[in-house]
């Protein structure tokens, strides 16, 4: 008799996901899917309320990046107030803007992979679950956790400075930014006491990167063969090629590295991509029209960005670019454990900025605010930590919003989230009589390393936990497992 | 009783844009403006939309501390109890539990304040930033509650 396995909850992620797998009477994979089974109803709710409370508004979306919507919304009302794109507004009002959107990058990043990723590194993916979380890594890695923490609470606190506080910041108004950083800020993040200081930031940044690479050298298997599989990569890059996490124009490229999407006005984004729904998960599924929706997804996220950028302008990150490149022979990596790669060298992007931006003077003086002539439809793109976020509003002659449509980097991860759980699950559950939680966790592991916010994509209401299930060729329930 | 003024943290967590769910910050702010008032330089708050990984480092520094939550459980207005590390991880992950935090703290930090869970018992959780009326009765009890709780620990430590 056939198998269908449902992995829910699936853990280290957030939000509810469900994955089916359905095994034939041999054992065999027939079909896997990761279902998104929350309610969507955002883009609904904001209609009727003001443009200008937006970017105070959809961060309530999800408490894992709010500032990502904050930032993303911010942009797309900029158009609206008429301060254009990203280019208009002051130098004190970008930089702030900047400087927060690093800020999260930073503790993001850090939290995914020292939190959620380092477990399965360092004790193994089919390890004693029970010992398999940051406590484990406390008591046998002491310096690595306290990097952890430390890291996080360091990017928390250039939030606090830029956005004026952890929760619902207000530092991204319509036009730029509403505060200046003060002298006592800046002092503090650059050289504040208790590790709390830039420079000890960077050199953890490098430390998490050796560390990778050491593990990357002695577990080949894990990190390159995992789940490759042929993907298109997009993101946002800067007119000259360059990482830009928070603006620029849209860039995507095949699985071989063939410029597929030419740096096009992301202000044009609805003529390149759409999105395509299926019956069975409230998340979409979003494609580039050109390619059509069979072959037209692309993965988003850190691997995508070091696949399209070319290079990297601050000198250290740019370095381990180098070397990222280079491992991958000038071509893009279509490995998702490269994600914790990108991902590091991000975070090491991130502080170096964060280093540049607090030593620029015009953080603490100047203008803060573009005004122009009014818009009825404003678009803002951002790389979020996981990967390019969209926010696309119209407003009526009462500056009430009439559409807003979100499609937010787990969104656009699904076909490729989708793929990897596939290509694990073939390979660890193919002919096995019993599934084992090593092997439940060798997928959750496939989808985690593209850090997913399940809630943020489908726009939730509530927090809602994850299965597995094993069903027979008639959908017959034989067992279900709830991981937790 | 032992000399030394207690450094004391009031942390609340949750979301004020969604109703009740924003009793902990609300509790927390209370409490702000009441020792701001006072002077109370060893008395703290913080909030957030949940606890994180960070706040480990941050309970570090305390020698006691409340945690305080919106709670859907059939309490009587709000609860006050001790609260007990644990290191179980939660499903999430991106979040975690206030005695995970403890237990996070005491493993890498090699400090563990005595700390207590201050739940308030909240009922509606949609899109908006007003507290349901019940639920500010509540907040206000339970403020009360944790005001005279600092003052007790206060008078002892003199």
């Amino acid at each position: 008799m056939g198998q269908k396995i449902t992995i829910e909850p699936v853990t280290r992620v957030e939000g509810h996901g469900k994955v089916t797998i359905h095994l034939d009477n041999e054992g065999n994979i027939e079909q896997t899917r990761l279902h998104i089974v929350e309610f969507r109803g955002f883009e609904r709710f904001v209609q009727g309320r003001p443009f200008w409370e937006m970017p105070v508004l959809v961060q309530r979306l999800c408490g894992i990046c709010p500032v990502s919507h904050h930032l993303a919304a911010a942009k797309a009302v900029d158009m609206i107030v008429g301060a254009g794109t990203g280019e208009g507004l002051t130098p004190t009002g970008e930089k702030m803007r900047r400087l927060m959107h690093y800020g999260q990058i930073f503790q993001s990043h850090a939290l995914h992979f020292f939190h959620l990723a380092s477990p399965d590194l360092l004790f193994g993916i089919d390890s004693d679950p029970v010992k398999r979380n940051i406590i484990n890594v406390a008591i046998q890695h002491r310096d690595l956790a306290v990097q952890g923490v430390m890291m996080r609470k360091y990017g928390q606190e250039v939030i606090k400075a830029t956005a004026g506080k952890k929760i619902h910041g207000t530092g991204a108004i319509p036009g730029g930014i509403n505060k200046h950083l003060s002298e006592e800020e800046r002092d503090y993040l650059l050289h504040g006491d208790d590790y709390m200081n830039i420079d000890k930031m960077i050199s953890w940044s490098q430390d998490a990167l050796e560390f990778f690479k050491g593990y990357h050298k002695k577990n080949k298997a894990v990190i390159d063969d995992f789940a490759e599989f042929p993907t298109s990569h997009l993101s946002l890059v800067r007119k000259d090629g360059a990482l830009d996490l928070y603006h620029g124009v849209l860039r995507a490229v095949d699985a071989d590295g063939k410029k597929i999407l030419h740096d096009v006005d992301y202000q044009e984004y609805f003529r390149y991509i759409d999105e395509e729904v299926r019956s069975w998960s409230y998340m979409k599924f979003p494609y580039l029209k050109e390619i059509g929706k069979k072959n037209g997804w692309y993965t988003v996220g850190p691997l995508a960005r070091m696949n399209t950028a070319e290079f990297i302008d601050t000198p250290l990150a740019q370095k381990e670019c180098e070397v990222f490149k280079q491992y991958n022979k000038g071509k893009p990596s279509n490995k998702p454990m490269h994600h914790h790669w990108g991902r590091l060298i991000e975070i090491l992007h991130a502080a170096e900025k964060i280093k540049q931006l607090l030593n620029d003077t015009d953080l603490m003086e100047g203008e803060l605010v573009t005004r122009g002539t009014k818009q009825y439809e404003g678009i803002g793109l951002i790389e979020a930590p996981r990967g390019t976020l969209f926010h696309h509003y119209k407003v009526g002659e009462d500056d009430m919003i009439t559409m807003a449509n979100l499609i937010v980097s787990t969104t656009n991860n699904n076909q490729p989230m989708n793929e990897a759980v596939n290509q694990v699950a073939k390979r660890v559950m193919t002919g096995k009589i019993e599934i084992t939680e090593g092997m439940m966790n060798a997928v959750e592991v496939a989808i985690r390393a593209y850090d997913p916010c399940l809630s943020c994509a489908t726009h939730a209401l509530g927090q809602m936990p994850l299965e597995f299930e094993i069903l027979d060729t008639d959908n017959n329930l034989i067992e279900r497992k709830f991981k937790g | 009783m032992t000399g030394k003024i207690p450094k004391i943290l009031v942390y609340g967590y949750g979301n004020p844009g969604r109703q009740d769910d924003g009793l902990g910050v609300l509790l927390a702010e209370e409490i702000e403006k009441w020792t701001s008032a006072r002077q109370f330089d060893h008395v703290h708050t913080d909030s957030n939309y949940q606890l994180n990984l960070e706040d480990a480092a941050g309970i570090a520094h305390y020698d006691l501390v409340i945690f305080a939550d919106a709670s859907r459980e059939d309490i009587e207005h709000f609860s006050l109890v001790p609260l007990e590390p644990s290191e179980v991880v939660e499903f999430t992950m991106h979040a975690v539990s206030p005695a995970f935090i403890l237990h996070l703290c005491s493993q890498v930090f090699d400090h563990m304040p005595r700390a207590y869970l201050l739940h308030i018992r909240g009922y509606e959780w949609e899109f908006m930033g007003q507290l349901t009326e019940t639920a500010r009765k509540n907040l206000n009890l339970a403020t009360e509650r944790v005001k005279n709780f600092i003052l007790d620990t206060l008078v002892l430590s003199d």
